[in-house]
């Protein structure tokens, strides 16, 4: 039992200074989110049942192959930012919460420039 | 992790029953009931009670258990008229004030519980310790260096005045902060609904000098961003008042601030 008074375990271990910046990116990426995703998902919907070349060849055009590049990025910056909440939120163990953020930013990092590697690949092969 | 469950000491039993002998318009109150010194679980009584003989709110119907069925019942109370918050409380799952929820407006049994995820000194009594030293943490009282002005008052104008309006008004009932899943999870962090928006009402007087000090002092992960406008707190709120939208404009105070 802490004999610690009332305001100063609120006041722990002060305030941090920062998370507007976290906030914000959160914002902006889902605002850009807005666009990209209805292109994306209109896009596929338009080559269902295309053929493997048909779809190699619309992504290896500059302009869809930059914006799928973009869809990428901030879709997995958006889904890093917002799964760190959700784990701040719930995993109050120091060392479980310090290990999950980690996975997760791992995680994030490599499916992200795995799946931009393949953009790029078909971009610069087919 | 979060736990999902209750522990074993403090999952809720059936309790007693008190009939209403004679009556004809009987209401049931199932209420809460725990006692720190007998060792037992919690359980849930229920008290019959003629509405006939009774007055309108669900405060009435407590203090007519405590004064004729049941003594032992604990509860806070005292203006009786939504001014004090002193009878915040659980009723029909939703926090809200006894002295101003009508019973009529209740469907069936009334059900009440203390606010949720306090710890319970008793009954419908929460333990407001953290509540009321986060309150004081934003340092509640207006803070400047300028000297008082040889003339007396402090001026501010129509307009700035009226910014407090919807504020002022806040009475710390902590209806609002213990309707928040996020303060129940991280309420040892997170200042909470009620307390965030009284740190607006200091925020934006104009005739505070400290509003860049009490940003820095908020501008954290979990002080401030905790909340998710999960907007449960404006749904609650007794009085009326909007504290989801009160740290929105924090929020936007600390974008403003940046760039």
């Amino acid at each position: 039992m802490s004999m610690r008074t009332p305001l100063g375990r609120v006041r722990g271990l002060g305030s941090a200074r920062n998370g507007t910046h976290h906030w914000w990116l959160q914002r902006v990426t889902a605002v850009a989110l807005v666009p990209l995703t209805v292109w994306f998902v209109a896009s596929i919907v338009g080559l269902v049942g295309a053929d493997y070349e048909t779809v190699t060849l619309w992504v290896a055009q500059p302009l869809v192959a930059v914006l799928l590049i973009l869809f990428l990025l901030t879709g997995f910056y958006h889904l890093k930012l917002g799964l760190q909440v959700v784990v701040e939120d719930y995993v109050h163990h120091e060392g479980a919460k310090v290990a999950t953020q980690m996975l997760i930013t791992f995680g994030c990092f490599l499916v992200g420039a795995l799946s931009i590697f393949a953009v790029l690949k078909i971009a610069f092969t087919s | 992790m979060a736990q999902f469950r209750l522990p074993a000491n403090s999952r809720i039993r059936k309790g007693k029953e008190y009939k209403a002998e004679g009556a004809r318009n009987v209401k049931r109150f199932t209420v809460y009931r725990w006692n720190p010194d007998d060792g037992e679980n919690p359980r849930m009584d229920t008290y019959e009670v003629d509405l006939d003989n009774c007055g309108p709110m669900v405060l009435d119907a407590l203090i007519k258990i405590k004064n004729e069925i049941d003594p032992t019942l604990t509860f806070r109370r005292s203006c009786r008229e939504g001014v004090c918050g002193s009878c915040a409380m659980n009723i029909d799952g939703t926090n809200t004030l006894a002295c101003t929820k009508s019973i009529d407006d209740i469907k069936g049994d009334v059900k009440i519980t203390p606010l949720p995820h306090m710890e319970v000194v008793k009954d419908l009594v929460p333990d407001m310790t953290r509540f009321y030293a986060q309150y004081a943490s934003i340092k509640p009282w207006m803070q400047t260096e300028t000297p008082t002005p040889s003339h007396g008052e402090r001026l501010q104008s129509r307009e700035d005045r009226a910014k407090l309006d919807g504020l002022y008004e806040c009475i710390l009932c902590a209806c609002c902060s213990t309707s928040c899943p996020s303060y129940w999870w991280n309420g040892d962090r997170y200042l909470g609904p009620a307390i965030l928006l009284q740190a607006y009402r200091w925020l934006v007087d104009s005739r505070d000098e400290n509003t860049g000090e009490r940003l820095d002092n908020l501008e954290d992960p979990f002080r401030l961003y905790r909340c998710h406008t999960i907007m449960n707190c404006t749904n609650a709120c007794p009085k009326h008042l909007n504290p989801a939208k009160a740290i929105a404009e924090i929020k936007k105070m600390m974008v403003e601030r940046q760039g």
